[in-house]
């Protein structure tokens, strides 16, 4: 029978032979962790982590995102990363030179930026920076999303899926660790990207992933 | 509770007005992920009563003199639809469902670990589009479905359940006319695995004895109902998983 990863719900006690709680996992009793998440358990090295189906992104220091600018104010833009907690811009953050009153005619509302989060604290306030390499306003192309605790997945080991997808659907892509993702390429082509990246999200939980994706790409073009 | 009246509630064989033994639950069903918008959803059948609920958040909350800059604030909204009862209910918040909201509530707050969310808000709704005795008990237990499903980190699931005294003798999970014609109703809100209460309202009168025996009832049939919910959220995934399990 296929081997299934095991999935627990919140309040359910952690097998502690399989190693040291870390994500999604708290303390319920003398010396025993429960999940804290609907979700499946991973156990990697001498960590267990309970990684949820669903949920929101919560921004972390040193993480690549997508952002929607929603806002632009005199020398900030708000923008939305798909988290509970809006982000902020400064434009001192950004490689134009910009100068306050004027900034509109570098990002309006509405406008995708791939941005690193540069700092945030207790109330989970945010700063995002443009100052890096590969950092970009994102133009053209398409936004789709899943959900924040699946990107790992849609990356897969080293990024061989979404090399993968990229390769077979000669597409550029983009995947923020907020769970939003940005391809470019003729419309054909992002439509099977998006479903491909669909597939993953729905089928993150289950092994032997890669190799179904690759036959589902063959299949929708049509090979 | 309701009006006095000579309607027999039990039999002579001790069965209830619809056939039901008196430690038997109706029969309960809950689907998860029904709403495609919602974060989390979740759609629960018990015995006559049909409830739809979906989560939204956390997001920030406004208006922003809400916000809590230490925890979550979770805004359950308790909601009869005007065509949920016999005559038709004026639709709109009243006394009673104002009430129902908040101890909702408060009951989630329990479970959810607020204290990860400072100034974010995490909206439940609950609408009764079909009440037959027990909406607060089985919308709460549907909410906590809902909030799991949507990914939201909690300590423990909550289950609803409700006790009470008919015709002189301790019933579980009272039905309409039981709820209407009998002495006292006890619904409880547990933390499943811990056996927290976080919800307890009781109408009608009961004496220490009777009330031990109820929250024996309850406690009880709070592992059977906590199943239910399990298989409700991992029956999709699980199916799935053995589906294309690989190799």
């Amino acid at each position: 029978m296929a081997e299934t990863k095991q999935i627990v719900m919140p309040g359910d006690l952690l097998d502690p032979s399989l190693g040291k709680p870390r994500n999604g996992a708290y303390k319920c009793g003398e010396n025993q962790f429960c999940s804290s998440y609907f979700g499946i358990v991973q156990v990697s090295d001498q960590f267990v982590d309970v990684v949820p189906f669903s949920g929101p992104y919560y921004p972390r220091r040193g993480d690549k995102v997508i952002g929607k600018v929603i806002e632009v104010g005199p020398s900030m833009w708000i923008v939305d990363i798909n988290s509970p907690y809006s982000t902020l811009l400064h434009m001192n953050d950004t490689p134009w030179r910009t100068q306050s009153g004027d900034i509109k005619k570098y990002l309006g509302p509405g406008d995708y930026v791939y941005a690193k989060v540069m700092s945030l604290n207790e109330i989970k306030e945010s700063w995002i920076t443009l100052k890096d390499v590969g950092l970009r306003k994102l133009e053209g192309g398409h936004i789709t999303s899943v959900p924040a605790p699946k990107v790992p997945r849609i990356i897969g080991k080293g990024g061989s899926m979404v090399n993968m997808i990229k390769d077979a659907t000669e597409t550029r892509i983009v995947v923020g660790q907020n769970g939003l993702i940005w391809i470019d390429g003729t419309p054909d082509n992002v439509m099977i990207a998006i479903k491909a990246v669909k597939m993953v999200e729905k089928e993150a939980h289950t092994t032997g992933l890669t190799d179904r994706i690759q036959n589902y790409l063959k299949e929708l073009k049509g090979e | 509770m309701g009006t006095a009246s000579d309607i027999k509630l039990i039999d002579e064989n001790g069965l209830r007005i619809d056939g039901r033994s008196p430690t038997e639950l109706r029969p309960i069903k809950i689907e998860t992920d029904v709403l495609d918008r919602a974060d989390g959803s979740a759609f629960i059948e018990w015995g006559g009563n049909k409830i739809l609920v979906a989560v939204y958040g956390p997001r920030e909350a406004y208006p922003k003199h809400t916000q809590d800059i230490e925890k979550a604030i979770i805004k359950a909204r308790y909601n009869m639809a005007a065509f949920s009862v016999d005559e038709r209910k004026r639709p709109g918040p009243d006394r009673r469902s104002i009430e129902i909201s908040k101890v909702i509530s408060e009951a989630l707050s329990n479970a959810v670990m607020v204290e990860q969310f400072p100034r974010a808000q995490i909206d439940v709704f609950i609408e009764v589009l079909q009440a037959d005795a027990g909406t607060r008990i089985a919308g709460l237990t549907a909410a906590s479905v809902a909030l799991a499903s949507a990914g939201i980190p909690m300590r423990d699931l909550v289950v609803g359940c409700a006790a009470g005294k008919v015709d002189g003798q301790i019933v579980l999970d009272l039905g309409k006319e039981e709820d209407n014609f009998g002495e006292a109703d006890l619904p409880m809100g547990i933390l499943a695995k811990s056996g927290k209460v976080v919800l307890m309202q009781m109408d009608g009168d009961l004496s220490a004895e009777e009330f031990d025996k109820a929250t024996e009832l309850i406690l009880d049939a709070v592992k059977r109902i906590n199943e239910i919910q399990r298989e409700a959220l991992a029956g999709k995934f699980v199916s799935l998983a053995l589906e294309r399990g690989g190799e």
